[in-house]
């Protein structure tokens, strides 16, 4: 059987399926981190999807995570019967490939050993990615204009009208893709255990949110910049999903119904936006 | 030493040197090739153009060239080696304390050589400690929690093994425990970024210091908040520091981040020779400010006495290091660079001439 390409259509599909897939430290997408070099067709329903990290020596339980998560990602379309995920020049490329293959788990993969729990990994990186994706939506409504107590006090849905144009909608469905890790009620503003987050404790909430942002963003510069370097090509663009944007007036039936602005001296103490 | 404009000289102790061998000679296996091509990697993407290496003198410069670049073109004035073994990728070791040693008995006043445990190496490695230390009389050391051993993928410094080690240490005077905690050197599993361990420890071993190499970075915002609570847990800015130059932004909320949880007197600077050299980076740090946004929002500041502290004062206190003796000590050996320094220059303008 030999390997051709894919046909156009079905290439957009699977490309469409592994953009969701993330890198689970960096948060962002293994394509647009350029780590998936080729998707090729094996006979009319099987996939084999290449992938390479920036360095021999990334964290195989990362490794092993992405390329699980590809796998079943592509799984999903319905014309697909078998998924064959590659990584190449990774110093457990072997084991990783054959474990993916398999459908084992990490720990079958790498031998019984206690640590290896990938599952209790993979929550707490999709906390970071709650916490830094609500960090950037929240940099963008304060911004814009509107007030702790005004935040606080919205539900998941009413996000949709205060984020108008094509870059505050990425931003919001980046968060509400993740609201659902955290728990709790409809609020759409909630700290990791699902707890509503009060306006007056909202500006230290999100210097400490910060933080996460800064790591992540930090490892994202090193890992662009080492990839960058091992294969010879330009660095993919970082991509900072904190950003100012011009601000949105309130719509006026959400304005009437929510309370007065912070105290002056309150508002005064919001960071500013400088990622 | 760096001069100041106002002509004060900052006494400059690098927290953070290597002198491997990874020449293709001493790589055992395909893992020690890929090993200082990692290594490389870091150097090629954060040096500046002009001081980038080929990849055959970055892996094996030499002693000649290490003294050269962190004492006669670079601006420190004495130098600690963390070693990193690695004898399953390399012949003879990438980084050995027995070979740092070597360079020590030459300029015993420059260098201070730490040792490294693994203390899966259970009772046999405590011996080997308790030799090492004698040796070398050792007041620091290294460590790798992330290094996969056989099955084991990693070790927690809150390990029943590792608490002997950490009591033997205490016991030989070994009070400095650097702990890499921070970008991926070597594979790594679920607990290997993971800085908690350092809470424990720090709590129980309160006569020893916890220095966080890279400062967590990969989990930095973790990090924070432990050290913070910890009297004896300092951060290392080896990584953190080269951001310098090509992302300063990232530089500078890190720096405020570190600064307002652990204060000045908590920060060793270190080059992480031969990946960067100490000529640049302290230039660039010596000539940092601090944007006003971030300053503002952190409350830190980073003048001249926090940049001393950091380069030099807070190490010489954990190292238990006379600064003014040290200077001492030292007077012939930089008269000797300084006539070095004087020829080149001398030689320079006679090849323009």
């Amino acid at each position: 059987m030999s390997a051709v390409r894919v046909k156009p259509d079905r290439a957009g599909q699977v490309q469409a399926c592994l953009a969701t897939v993330m890198d689970p430290e960096l948060d962002e997408s293994v394509t647009e981190l350029g780590f998936v070099t080729e998707v090729e067709l094996i006979g009319d329903s099987e996939v084999r999807v290449s992938f390479r990290l920036p360095t021999y020596w990334c964290a195989a339980n990362f490794a092993f995570l992405m390329a699980d998560d590809m796998r079943t990602a592509v799984l999903a379309l319905p014309w697909v019967t078998g998924v064959q995920v590659h990584l190449g020049e990774h110093m457990y490329a072997e084991a990783i490939n054959r474990g993916v293959a398999e459908g084992a788990n990490f720990q079958t993969t790498f031998g019984a050993d206690s640590q290896g729990d990938l599952e209790s990994l993979r929550r707490t990186f999709l906390l970071k990615a709650f916490q830094r994706r609500q960090a950037a939506l929240l940099d963008y409504l304060l911004g814009a204009g509107y007030t702790a107590s005004q935040l606080v006090l919205l539900e998941t849905a009413a996000l949709v009208p205060l984020c108008p144009d094509a870059e505050s909608q990425n931003l919001n469905e980046r968060y509400l893709a993740r609201r659902a890790v955290a728990g709790g009620g409809k609020e759409a503003f909630v700290n990791t255990e699902g707890v509503a987050i009060l306006a007056e404790a909202l500006p230290g909430y999100l210097r400490d949110l910060r933080r996460v942002s800064i790591n992540a963003e930090f490892n994202g510069a090193l890992c662009r910049g080492l990839q960058a370097v091992r294969y010879g090509e330009a660095a993919p663009q970082p991509i900072h999903f904190i950003r100012r944007l011009v601000p949105t007036p309130l719509p006026a039936a959400l304005t009437a119904s929510l309370p007065a602005a912070l105290p002056a001296s309150l508002s005064a103490s919001l960071p500013t936006i400088n990622i | 030493m760096f001069k100041t404009a106002s002509g004060e000289e900052i006494f400059i102790i690098d927290g953070h040197i290597h002198n491997w061998n990874a020449s293709k000679a001493n790589q055992k296996n395909v893992h020690g090739e890929q090993f200082i091509n990692c290594f490389y990697g870091y150097h090629s993407f954060l040096s500046p153009k002009e001081k980038l290496w080929s990849l055959e003198k970055f892996e094996h410069y030499g002693t000649e060239q290490l003294y050269n670049d962190l004492f006669v073109d670079g601006y420190d004035d004495m130098a600690i080696f963390q070693p990193t073994y690695l004898k399953d990728f390399y012949v003879d070791g990438f980084n050995t304390t027995e070979q740092n040693a070597v360079l020590k008995e030459k300029h015993p006043n420059r260098f201070i050589v730490n040792g490294a445990f693994d203390p899966r190496d259970e009772e046999a490695g405590l011996d080997a400690l308790d030799e090492l230390a004698a040796t070398h009389k050792l007041k620091g050391v290294k460590l790798y929690t992330a290094e996969w051993k056989g099955a084991s993928r990693g070790y927690k410094l809150t390990d029943p093994w590792a608490q002997k080690y950490l009591e033997r240490c205490e016991k030989l005077g070994i009070k400095n425990i650097h702990v890499h905690k921070g970008p991926t050197i070597l594979p790594l599993d679920k607990d290997a970024f993971d800085v908690t361990d350092i809470d424990h420890v720090a709590t129980d071993f309160q006569n020893l210091n916890f220095i966080v190499e890279h400062c967590g970075l990969p989990r930095l915002d973790d990090f924070c908040w432990i050290a913070t609570q910890e009297t004896n847990v300092y951060g290392g800015l080896a990584v953190a520091l080269p951001f310098i130059r090509k992302q300063p932004k990232y530089f500078a909320q890190i720096i405020s981040q570190l600064l307002m949880f652990l204060g000045p007197d908590k920060l060793l600077y270190g080059s992480d020779y031969g990946i960067w050299t100490p000529d640049w980076l302290v230039e660039d740090f010596m000539a940092f400010e601090l944007p006003e946004d971030i300053s503002k929002e952190s409350g830190v500041t980073l003048d001249l006495e926090v940049k001393k502290k950091i380069l030099g004062l807070n190490a010489a206190r954990l190292y238990g290091i006379d600064i003014e003796v040290q200077k001492l000590l030292l007077a012939s050996e930089r008269a000797d660079v300084d006539a070095q320094k004087k020829l080149r220059a001398e030689s320079l303008i006679a090849v323009a001439a």
